[in-house]
């Protein structure tokens, strides 16, 4: 008796969420796109990520469930107060219903967080904390290209599986570096490798030599570099100059975008392995859609970008089906649709947010081998979406249930 | 005319948030209050702190902490907070008041650096990933501050009280001593004023209010993160402070409002790849224009206009 009476109540509040779903609030569908134009990343997102959204709205055909789709963006400045002022200002005043991009870690945990009190979905493609789906995950929060976990891991495991089984480390002096060497280094360990030490470097450096002397020193197979930025870039010239890879040792960047190759070079950065949720140059699709973004940007896209344009798609095409804006109802239906496109194969939306896909581990071509600009990456192999991510016992999301 | 400036002033903060989102105006009025402590050094003690920003922050990320992971009510967190920042502010202020001018300036950069890569290595501070999800909780017990405009008048509140606060110092007896230091620290010494002593004083004020400020800010964001104790925040208010009008008790408010308004609406237009070329060249304009700054350039006017 109370089983069915529970059941009809059920079934009167689903009837009335869907009632109520039918329609789109403020009649039309608003993207709030946050990203960091002017700072340290607006070459890996920025403009370009901006671009990229634009261009999914124009491929939507400006319009979805009958409704114009608008864009609005705003440069937070890499700071995380800026960042989580203007996601609450849109979500209180100017109706935006899905924040997009979200570059830096401490913008996307800040913007994530406003929208799980403020009930709208955040698309997170540029900031690569794995936090984001454990600790700190949130029912409205999809963390869509990469994370520190499927690049670091990803590389880790698949050099050693090369025969890269000897590491040393070059690490940033700070919580991400530090996470960074222990999540690889138990990789290796399991994978039969071994770690043959660590150099920790202030952060940020400039200089370094002596690190590099150290591994060079060390004698491993593999230097492996946890840090990030302008500290990887410093380093993989250092490591040129001092000739580490010409004397045997490769380099694996473990967090490493296509946008510091095309800066260092492919002199500087030759050998280098690393793992990239996209490449532009994998198939005819990615091929395709890079080539436009390169007409309209004067540059191929990171997968930050791609990753911009793909998560917008996703979004749009969930409300286009749904004929609905309501959070959950759209990311129900994220959820249930798998993502294949130009940027993700088996793409799949986990209970915690984990946007899981295939990634790519690729070397740097040495420049004869290049046949042209932004011909920089060799593909090594294809890393299952499982592998690169873990699997959903290994999340320490709340939400999952166990 | 002071009660007049005062009368207009609580006018403002009264209907504001009717016109102009809450939040962005709470962010005005803790970038103000810091920019009043900071000016309660620099204009009135004629010490110029390049280390501000460690108050701020730190005062930032103990209250985080304090409401989030001690449970504290959202007073005592503040008050922990800013309690903090004046202690951490009597520790710098011992080393930093022994050296003057330039040398002055490079110890408190120096120790703010240590304080930023302290909070950068801290386990409790979430690194580069920041403190996140500081919960508001109550007033009194009483007051949900999850509401925007209940925080916003409790924010106004806190914000008039240190507002009211230095402009009390600054016409006290002791704010007399700050300026005679100021304008001539041998001959305060030569009165019998123990300087040293004075400017100790005024050091803990600035850091407590500073602090009061990032605490404050750390609430109403519900997050703290380690720009608030970089050295760019430190540049900031010095920014505030310089362009609303140093020694003068209303420019800092002025100041902050226009930093913070601009980094705010520059952040979304056509210019939003140019935010810090725009500050930079209104900074430039600033010295070479109107040094005084907006507030002092307008009280010379006034002065002008009466003789």
């Amino acid at each position: 008796m109370k089983s069915t009476l529970a059941m009809t109540c059920a079934a009167a509040a689903l009837l009335a969420a869907g009632a109520a779903q039918a329609e789109i609030s403020g009649g039309k569908v608003k993207i709030g796109l946050l990203t960091d134009m002017s700072g340290t990343y607006s070459d890996l997102a920025g403009p370009g990520a901006v671009e990229a959204a634009k261009m999914a709205i124009e491929d939507f055909g400006g319009k979805v469930a009958g409704v114009p789709i608008e864009l609005v963006t705003a440069d937070h400045q890499n700071k995380a107060d800026i960042a989580a002022n203007k996601a609450r200002e849109w979500a209180d005043a100017e109706g935006v219903d899905v924040f997009a991009e979200l570059v830096t870690s401490s913008v996307a945990l800040a913007v994530s967080e406003v929208g799980a009190q403020k009930n709208k979905i955040s698309l997170i493609s540029g900031a690569a904390a794995s936090d984001l789906t454990n600790a700190a995950c949130k029912p409205t929060t999809v963390h869509y290209t990469y994370n520190t976990r499927s690049m670091a891991v990803g590389t880790g495991a698949a050099v050693v599986k090369e025969g890269g089984d000897t590491w040393y480390f070059l690490t940033a002096n700070y919580a991400f570096g530090e996470a960074l060497e222990r999540d690889v280094s138990k990789v290796v360990i399991a994978n039969g490798g071994k770690v043959l030490g660590s150099s920790k470097h202030p952060f940020p450096a400039s200089d370094f030599s002596s690190f590099i002397l150290q591994a060079q020193a060390s004698g491993a197979k593999v230097v492996g570099l946890a840090n990030a930025g302008a500290d990887t870039t410093n380093a993989i010239k250092a490591a040129n100059e001092f000739g580490l890879t010409s004397s045997g040792q490769s380099v694996a960047g473990l967090l490493v975008f296509i946008s510091d190759i095309h800066s260092l070079g492919l002199d500087v950065a030759k050998g280098l392995k690393l793992t990239t949720g996209f490449y532009w140059d994998r198939d005819d699709a990615s091929r395709a859609w890079s080539k436009r973004f390169n007409e309209r940007m004067k540059k191929m896209p990171t997968m930050v970008q791609a990753g911009v344009y793909s998560s917008v798609m996703h979004y749009l095409k969930a409300v286009e089906a749904t004929k609905s804006d309501d959070t959950a109802t759209v990311m129900k239906q994220m959820r249930d649709t798998p993502i294949n496109d130009f940027f993700a194969q088996n793409g799949k939306i986990r209970e915690d947010g984990r946007m899981v896909h295939d990634m790519l581990l690729v070397e740097v071509k040495k420049p004869s081998d290049s046949k042209g600009p932004w011909d920089y990456y060799k593909i090594l192999r294809t890393i299952p979406g499982e592998e690169a991510y873990g699997t959903l016992a290994d999340s320490t999301c709340p939400l999952v249930k166990k | 005319m002071n009660r007049n400036v005062l009368i207009g002033l609580v006018a403002i903060l009264l209907v504001a948030p009717f016109f102009l989102y809450p939040v962005f105006l709470m962010k005005v009025l803790c970038f103000a209050l810091f920019a009043c402590a900071f000016n309660l050094l620099l204009g009135y003690t004629g010490l110029l702190s390049f280390g501000h920003a460690a108050f701020f922050g730190a005062s930032a990320y103990v209250t985080g902490h304090a409401a989030k992971e001690w449970g504290l009510p959202f007073e005592l967190a503040v008050l922990t907070g800013a309690l903090t920042a004046a202690l951490l502010g009597a520790a710098v202020a011992r080393l930093a008041i022994r050296r003057q001018g330039i040398y002055f300036a490079m110890v408190t950069l120096a120790l703010a650096q240590m304080v930023y890569f302290f909070f950068l290595q801290a386990r409790f501070t979430g690194g580069e990933n920041g403190l996140q999800g500081v919960p508001r909780g109550y007033f009194l017990g009483v007051v949900d501050l999850n509401d925007n405009m209940a925080l916003y008048y409790v924010v106004a509140a806190i914000f008039l009280a240190g507002y009211l606060g230095v402009a009390r110092v600054v016409n006290s007896p002791f704010g007399q001593i700050l300026k005679a230091v100021r304008e001539n620290e041998p001959r305060a010494i030569s009165l019998g004023y123990d300087t040293d002593r004075v400017k100790q004083t005024a050091f803990i004020l600035s850091a407590g209010l500073a602090g009061l400020a990032g605490g404050v800010k750390a609430i109403v964001f519900q997050l703290a993160s380690l720009t608030d104790a970089h050295w760019h925040q430190s540049g900031e208010v010095v920014l505030m402070t310089l362009l609303g009008g140093v020694g003068t008790l209303l420019g800092p408010v002025v100041g902050a409002t226009v930093v913070v308004t601009l980094q705010n609406r520059l952040s979304e237009g056509a210019l939003n790849a140019y935010v810090p070329v725009v500050l930079g060249a209104i900074f430039v304009v600033c010295v070479l224009a109107f040094r005084r700054g907006v507030v002092g350039e307008a009280l010379a006017f006034l002065k002008r206009g009466k003789e």
